[in-house]
């Protein structure tokens, strides 16, 4: 039986690992292959890295981090952050990424997933929806969820899906970085309106959160940094809880 | 220099070759990234990875002439391991690409999940061994391996299944017969358990 997925991000800036309450106040704590290669160990499924502040000069430092990992970890990872263009989407999945997760730039250019899925295939491409509550309704945003887009999100995800996203990686923004729990309403709506793999991501705090993200979000997976990052919870225990609420887990040999 | 087997990993423009190299690289195999006949030939172990598109990977392998090669090798009894479209290529033919004619070395084809699963299926799933004498015996019966896939072979012989898993219908997980070894799943992407299964799949390297 397929197994949810449990997967840690590494929000990375300039090489190294960071994480903050809803993207503010970042707090320096790592290094990404050493911190990979300890959530491999504990048993993530995957592996996702997030350049927070992409910039054409923190390219190259991210292309060897890839690198780097790739040739330490043999689970999937996914790289995200300021891809724009199918040519900074090869050179992420040349350098030995599996998936790239494209946002800003899919709601820009929506055409842009159709591309992508066609070059890579739609295995490799996840697209990043960052969705908030406006006035009742759930829209798009951009630039950390300070911006509002206008562009209802439930359309757009069905709209990506259709274009050959392989997956969609929902972000709450209302949640993020709050450990308040994942956006339960959001993510069922999204997951069961879409024929594609939904990961949940954002505002995971307790063991509940992500039961509640599985059991009533139908989430494929789910996505979490800090509880993970400051060990306030295992990938085994979330794994543990998952089990205990009967969703099927993949538990590494003790 | 390594006296490992010579193992050609076939390069047809078709993804995943660059993680199944890292994989086998770190296993401490020495790896040749080739579409050259002449290697393929004489290599020691043919690994045949894929992603992507059944019908535009037959195609590459018709303009490159490798679709012969690759019936060649594993008439000739090289050892010859498949991985995901590399297992479905081996087969006749697949609803993915009407009308496409695959390598035909085992009799079937390949058919999409269908919804309400989700396609494609992402994600680790349990391997039950059907058969034994392949290297699934490495690891535990029901080890959770990663898959990546929209489709799924259905054999005519059910008797080349030696691994099976479940995603709304049991699915082909792995098969062999004779020289010829082919996953669904990547074992490049399944951590130790992968590792493992590679290790016992290229026979450990000197």
């Amino acid at each position: 039986m397929l197994t949810r997925r449990v997967i840690p991000c590494l929000d990375i800036e300039g090489g190294r690992v960071v994480k903050g309450v809803n993207f503010l106040g970042l707090r320096d704590a790592g290094d990404p292959v050493e911190l990979a290669s300890r959530y491999d160990a504990e048993g993530a499924d995957e592996l996702t890295f997030l350049d927070i502040r992409a910039s054409d000069q923190g390219r190259d430092i991210l292309l060897d981090l890839v690198e780097r990992v790739s040739r330490r970890l043999f689970i999937p990872f996914t790289v995200g952050g300021g891809l724009r263009s199918i040519d900074d989407m090869r050179a992420v999945l040349l350098a030995g990424a599996d998936k790239v997760s494209i946002g800003t730039a899919a709601l820009r250019d929506p055409d842009l997933v159709a591309r992508a899925a066609n070059q890579f295939g739609s295995q490799a491409i996840v697209v990043s929806l960052d969705v908030r509550r406006v006035d009742g309704r759930f829209e798009l945003t951009t630039h950390g969820g300070r911006q509002a887009t206008g562009v209802e999100a439930l359309g757009f995800a069905s709209k990506v899906a259709a274009l050959g996203a392989g997956e969609l990686l929902l972000n709450d923004m209302d949640a993020d970085g709050t450990q308040a729990g994942f956006g339960c309403e959001l993510l069922r709506l999204v997951a069961d309106a879409v024929p594609v793999p939904v990961i949940a991501s954002g505002g995971a705090g307790t063991l509940q959160d992500f039961v509640d993200a599985a059991v009533q979000g139908h989430a494929a997976a789910v996505l979490a940094a800090s509880v993970f990052h400051f060990g306030t919870l295992t990938i085994h225990q979330v794994k543990a809880a998952l089990r205990a609420a009967g969703i099927p887990v993949r538990l590494p040999p003790c | 220099m390594a006296d490992g087997p010579r193992i050609a990993l076939i390069d047809y423009g078709a993804g995943n070759v660059g993680s199944v190299c890292k994989a086998a690289e770190h296993l401490g195999f020495v790896v040749q990234v080739t579409a050259d006949p002449d290697v393929v030939r004489t290599a020691d172990h043919v690994l045949f990875p894929g992603q992507g598109h059944f019908g535009q990977a037959m195609q590459r392998l018709r303009e490159t002439g490798l679709d012969r090669v690759l019936r060649q090798v594993v008439e000739a009894g090289t050892p010859f391991t498949g991985i995901c479209l590399g297992l479905q290529l081996l087969f006749e033919s697949s609803d993915e690409a009407p009308g496409v004619p695959g390598l035909g070395l085992l009799q079937g084809t390949n058919v999409a999940f269908r919804a309400p699963q989700k396609v494609p299926q992402i994600g680790w799933n349990d391997v039950k061994i059907l058969r034994s004498g392949s290297p699934l015996d490495a690891l535990p019966d029901g080890t959770h391996f990663y898959f990546v896939h929209s489709y799924h072979a259905v054999p005519v012989d059910p008797s080349v299944v030696v691994g099976q898993a479940d995603y709304g219908v049991p699915f082909v997980a792995a098969v062999q017969r004779q020289n010829l070894f082919a996953a669904q799943f990547h074992p490049e992407k399944s951590g130790d358990a992968g590792l493992r299964l590679l290790a016992a799949r290229l026979g450990a390297p000197c």
